[in-house]
């Protein structure tokens, strides 16, 4: 241990969800206490905190958390937001802004995919009246062009569909917990083709907060504290295959996911084969598919293998999502990427509150990524002290 | 005749053609037409006329309606086909018109008009 790495020592949880009444700010205060009460410390403690939302103003929570003048940054980074607002509070720590930072992220979206306007993406307004600018679309043809490429079977989507409901079914704060067969999720209704609407997130509400702390500080304040090993976030590089792109380089490459991923297990000093439990950014069934091989969890087409052999159960020789990703908890944007550190921490933990993988898990690994082309990854570590 | 909706789009309208613009600096072929280079950001790449043949790359149909800035047709929205068109130097995102059933990776496609909001005109490909 030495006075430069940064721990979770607290996590709370907003159950994900529909919660008509409550504000996005009203389940982010929740989120940040249990967090507090988690990690034995009250809001004064704190020293740096930052907070990530796309529909509300992060900095607004010192009127209700308390007008400690604490340095409070936002962050908006679309779905990458969580990952973004750790990495940033990790980093004010280690360059010595404080021993105590609270990461805070929530959101709270209306019902239905996303709309995005094309002038804030730097598109004219015709791809957007035309049709052309729907992240569906994206998703289902990013899909169709793994599964062509590596002969991988409409029935490997919904088998990770169906793994995931498992792991929602298990989780008291997922949003959809009902265990779904594969047969269901082929059945439902298409919404774009190869993805039917179970194999899509839905965004929905929640707010995810944790407490971080440096050096020694950590092992003062929490008996199990986690080590944030390792944070990395990357944009995309030429050639690769994003959303709202009205043309692509003819060949792959330049993948954000794949540059975080190698990055954060580069700076955390190990491979992805020490790596026991794992969440990868699961917007829609092939977003899974696709990131399980980027991020270097698997090989290109392995992942049908793996489905069907049960390997990425909870119980599993490779847990993926263990409290049901995006698929079964929805995509608060801000709070989706600390969801994924939250039970990742929770399992290192051995205090999930769903299905606990099993063995005693050392390494966890995590991945968000979202439009256009940000991608966040952190490897957590159990220390042995 | 209608007008095209995007009219920067079109190289020609007759024949009908796309307007793109390759980077004089890394050669990076785009569409539409860019002021600078996305690759190497290199400014005034060269206008090109993009070939109007090509294949579909990838593909999905598009079954529910979409929210704005969306524009349905005046007489109701009905699922379309959208994907990416491999014209060689560059993949383009299009809506797709397949008479004789779904769009397939690989299928041989032309540039077509296809009807846009407004009375206008925009681009599809068609097998």
């Amino acid at each position: 241990m030495n006075a430069h790495q940064v721990y979770v020592i607290g996590a709370g949880i907003h159950p994900f969800g529909r919660h008509a009444g409550v504000t996005g700010a009203d389940m982010a205060v929740v989120a940040t206490r249990a967090a507090l009460t988690d990690a034995g410390l009250g809001w004064d403690k704190v020293e740096v905190a930052v907070g990530g939302s796309n529909t509300g103003k992060p900095d607004a929570l010192v009127a209700r958390l308390g007008l400690t003048g604490v340095a409070f940054t936002g962050v908006r980074n679309g779905c990458a937001t969580g990952g973004v607002a750790l990495a940033t509070a990790a980093n004010a720590l280690r360059a010595g802004q404080g021993e105590v930072a609270a990461v805070i992220g929530f959101d709270k979206h209306e019902r239905g995919a996303f709309a995005a306007d094309p002038a804030s993406y730097g598109l004219d307004a015709w791809y957007g009246t035309t049709g052309l600018m729907v992240t569906t679309q994206y998703f289902a043809m990013r899909t169709r062009r793994y599964l062509h490429e590596h002969g991988v079977p409409d029935l490997t989507l919904a088998q990770i569909a169906a793994r995931a409901s498992r792991g929602g079914a298990a989780n008291p704060n997922a949003w959809r917990r009902r265990a779904l067969t594969t047969e269901e999720v082929l059945a439902a209704p298409m919404v774009s083709d190869p993805l039917t609407n179970l194999m899509f997130c839905q965004p929905d509400e929640g707010a995810v907060a944790l407490i971080l702390a440096r050096g020694a500080r950590a092992f003062d304040l929490c008996e199990a504290p986690v080590r944030l090993a390792s944070v990395a976030v990357r944009t995309r590089g030429p050639g690769s295959f994003e959303v709202f792109s009205p043309w692509l380089a003819p060949h792959r490459s330049g993948s954000p996911t794949r540059a975080a991923a190698q990055d954060a297990l580069r700076q955390a000093g190990i491979t992805v084969a020490d790596v026991q439990v794992a969440q990868v950014q699961d917007t829609d069934c092939g977003s899974e598919l696709i990131h399980l091989a980027e991020t270097g969890l698997c090989r290109d087409g392995e992942q049908t293998a793996l489905l069907t052999d049960g390997a990425t159960e909870a119980t599993g020789r490779l847990p993926v999502n263990t409290d049901g990703g995006c698929l079964a908890n929805g995509e608060p944007i801000g709070a989706s990427g600390l969801r994924q550190v939250h039970e990742v921490v929770r399992q290192l933990q051995v205090r999930a509150a769903g299905t606990a993988v099993r063995g005693d898990p050392r390494i966890g690994f995590t991945h968000v990524y979202g439009a256009p082309g940000v991608s966040a990854c952190t490897v957590l570590m159990r220390p042995d002290r | 005749m209608s007008r095209p909706l995007a009219p920067e789009l079109f190289a020609s309208l007759d024949p009908l053609a796309l307007a793109g613009s390759r980077c004089t600096a890394c050669a990076t072929v785009q569409f539409p037409a860019a002021r600078q280079c996305a690759h190497c950001a290199a400014e005034d790449p060269a206008p090109i006329t993009l070939p109007a043949q090509g294949r579909i790359w990838t593909w999905t149909i598009q079954r529910f309606e979409p929210k704005a800035p969306y524009l349905a047709p005046a007489d109701g929205f009905l699922p379309y086909a959208v994907g990416y068109v491999d014209l060689g130097e560059v993949l383009v995102e299009s809506l797709l018109q397949c008479s004789d059933g779904e769009p397939a990776i690989g299928a041989e496609v032309h540039l077509v008009r296809a009807t846009a909001p407004g009375g206008h005109f925009t681009y599809a490909f068609a097998r």
